[in-house]
């Protein structure tokens, strides 16, 4: 235990110390999160646990962003996509309601401060927009309730509907709400289409933050929040009931659980998630247009929940961190260097890089590679990284024979 | 006077089967059994009662209130609580979260006061897990609270499946083969549970069952169902008398194999 202790201070020492040290080294920076996810997995106090990451989120990491900016807008990026995560949690994880369309929340929030946050609603109301930032604020309230709304209005039409069936109405959902984005320019100009809405509001900021120290801030602290009303929801009769749900629909039913009621609020409240991350995604961006809500983005998150390990908080983080720094860092990393090798015209088995044909360019491995880790997770540990304790056993029951069936066959 | 249940001309039809036809049926205090051949719609009348069927034709009044038409979990928190034939626990949650799920109906606490998590919640939470640990001690699954219930003995889930429904408080608890799989051993001691619950709860107990001998001990009364009628209603000894029953069981002319071995599966 004592070991654990120093080994953590040490590890969170050692690697902040490494990205001040190479502020440009995409390793140093990979070093400082695994440094986070060792405090959180080693055998030490909760106070000193919690202190590590404390200081590490809310100290070291905005420190850390002095040095070089890029890496605060990796860890608001990572923010936001756990927040997503979480909430497709209680959808897929949680109630097991397949859901392929899940970004289309995200989209909903966006497009509610983007509309009223840019001068684009002028078009609509013909004046006196945008709003003032303040009403940045009301509006992560008025996000998270319309893409709540949102959830519930899918939820209704697909309430009979299980697994298989269940995925494509939602894929359909998450389609419908794209093609809406991109073609309600006409006749009343809503989103403005292909084109996009900017130059979108940004909040005014506290204490003379910059905008990138203020969009992290913010976002840790919905993080914080969603993960919070996760476990709560997660430990009470509504979590049961979820997971009820997810294990036998009837018998639920039976037991008395209202499954209408459950099945909509399992979608307001993770769609809800999404609709408040939605609305500072497109403060932070400025810019939005539809093409950052394709299904490939519903589909990233529902990876981020099943490579962490499905129906489990943790894993939902892990697996949405995991994913996002992938992908902005580790495989861009790979390609920039590839390239780098190709540039230099290096010679392997002697071969000359350079004469690579386009179609084996170093950017074309990223999803490649990226495929392939989901593929080789699946295979080798199919109930994801950090997998919640019974969801676990229900894998499990693959390997041993269930003993339902060894008894209890009728004579 | 007013019964606990009174079926009146229920009947259900799948496609050109008719699985339960007009069936009258009634029920007061004590323990009754429904009992017939396979396919006779005794399970059926079980899915109708709770809601999960809705009947083409008759009415369902549970104690003054007409059932047809209301949701299964608004039948439970009527009173009306049941187990299933093949078990359906939750499989990968725990036994004692098993029993809490089936206090839905009785938890009073709104999405508020979950996200606020305040001492209104903390003091109802703690009702509920310890009227559920009470409740698997009352079935004798204290020991198991914390196991994943699908690795629980097959025995074990069966009274945990009785456990899960009992936690709805019903005034009815339907039981759909119980004793199914037990030896007579386990199948007997279920059944003194069974008479203690009845005694002490104020609980009216409908069975389904297959084990003759445990229907002739346990039950107040007994309906004989046959090709989704009802053929012979009264006290098990008549019931066993009727020629009916009889020839329902055995079928016409087949002398080689006797009641019992039939009734058993």
């Amino acid at each position: 235990m004592i070991l654990h202790a120093i080994l953590t201070v040490a590890a969170v020492t050692v690697s902040s110390l490494a990205v001040a040290v190479f502020p440009r080294s995409v390793l140093a920076f990979l070093l400082f999160q695994g440094s986070l996810l060792f405090v959180y997995l080693a055998r030490i106090p909760t106070w000193l646990r919690a202190t590590l990451l404390g200081v590490a989120l809310l100290v070291l990491m905005p420190l850390i962003g002095a040095y070089n900016g890029y890496y605060l807008e990796v860890a608001t990026q990572v923010g936001i996509f756990v927040a997503l995560a979480l909430g497709l949690n209680i959808v897929v994880g949680l109630a097991g309601l397949l859901d392929l369309g899940y970004v289309a929340f995200f989209a909903v929030g966006a497009y509610t401060w983007a509309i009223f946050g840019s001068p684009h609603a002028n078009v609509i109301f013909g004046g006196g927009f945008p709003l003032d930032p303040v009403w940045f604020y009301v509006f992560l309230l008025f996000g998270l309730l319309v893409a709540a709304g949102t959830g519930i209005l899918l939820g209704l039409p697909v309430l009979r509907l299980h697994g298989d069936y269940l995925a494509i109405v939602t894929l359909g959902f998450g389609e419908v709400i794209r093609v809406l984005a991109n073609n309600l320019d006409k006749p009343v100009n809503i989103t403005n289409g292909p084109k996009g809405i900017t130059p979108i509001e940004r909040p005014p900021t506290l204490l003379g933050v910059s905008y990138g120290e203020y969009f992290y801030f913010l976002v840790l602290l919905i993080v914080g929040v969603v993960i919070l009303v996760n476990r709560r929801l997660e430990d009470s009769h509504v979590g049961r009931a979820w997971e009820a749900i997810r294990e036998d629909e009837l018998a639920a039913r039976a037991m008395g659980v209202p499954l209408v009621r459950m099945k909509l609020l399992a979608f307001a409240c993770g769609a809800s998630f999404a609709g408040i991350m939605g609305v500072v995604f497109s403060a932070k961006q400025v810019f939005i247009n539809p093409e950052s809500f394709t299904f490939l983005e519903s589909i990233g998150v529902l990876a981020m929940v099943i490579l962490g390990g499905m129906g489990s908080i943790p894993g939902a983080v892990l697996g949405a961190t995991a994913v996002t720094v992938l992908n902005l860092q580790v495989l861009k990393g790979l390609s920039l260097w590839l390239n780098e090798l190709k540039n230099a015209e290096v010679i392997v088995l002697g071969y000359n890089l350079a004469n690579l044909p386009t179609q084996f360019e170093p950017a074309k491995y990223e999803r490649m590679i990226f495929g392939m880790i989901l593929v080789l997770m699946m295979i080798f540990r199919p109930q994801g990284i950090l997998p919640a304790r019974r969801r676990q056993r229900e894998l499990a029951e693959l390997a041993t024979p269930n003993p339902r069936h060894v008894v209890a066959t009728p004579p | 006077m007013s019964a606990l249940l009174d079926v009146r001309g229920v009947s259900k039809r799948f496609g050109g089967l008719t699985a339960v036809n007009r069936v009258d049926f009634g029920l007061e205090a004590g323990i009754a059994s429904i009992i017939g051949p396979n396919g006779a719609g005794k399970t059926t009348l079980f899915n109708i009662l709770t809601g999960l069927y809705a009947p083409d034709e008759g009415s369902i009044v549970f104690r003054g209130r007409p059932l047809v038409g209301l949701r299964p979990d608004q039948i439970a928190a009527l009173g009306i609580c049941r187990t299933f034939q093949n078990i359906r626990l939750f499989a990968n949650m725990t036994v004692i979260e098993n029993v809490l799920v089936g206090m839905h109906t009785r938890v009073d606490l709104g999405l508020r006061d979950i996200l606020l998590r305040g001492p209104k919640f903390l003091r109802e939470e703690g009702r509920l897990w310890t009227s559920a640990a009470a409740l698997l001690e009352r079935v004798g699954l204290r020991a198991s609270a914390n196991e994943v219930s699908r690795n629980l003995p097959y025995g074990d889930q069966r009274r945990l499946e009785i456990a899960r429904a009992l936690a709805s408080q019903p005034t009815l608890l339907l039981l759909d083969e119980p004793s199914a799989g037990m030896t007579q051993g386990e199948a007997a001691a279920l059944m003194a549970l069974l008479r203690q619950l009845v005694g002490e709860l104020a609980l009216t107990i409908l069975l389904i069952e297959h084990n003759m001998r445990v229907v002739m001990e346990v039950s107040d009364r007994v309906t004989v169902l046959d090709h989704g009628e009802k053929i012979a209603e009264g006290r098990p000894a008549e019931v066993q008398a009727d020629p009916r029953v009889i020839e329902a069981y055995l079928g016409r002319g087949s002398g080689d194999r006797t009641g019992r071995t039939r009734a058993q599966r």
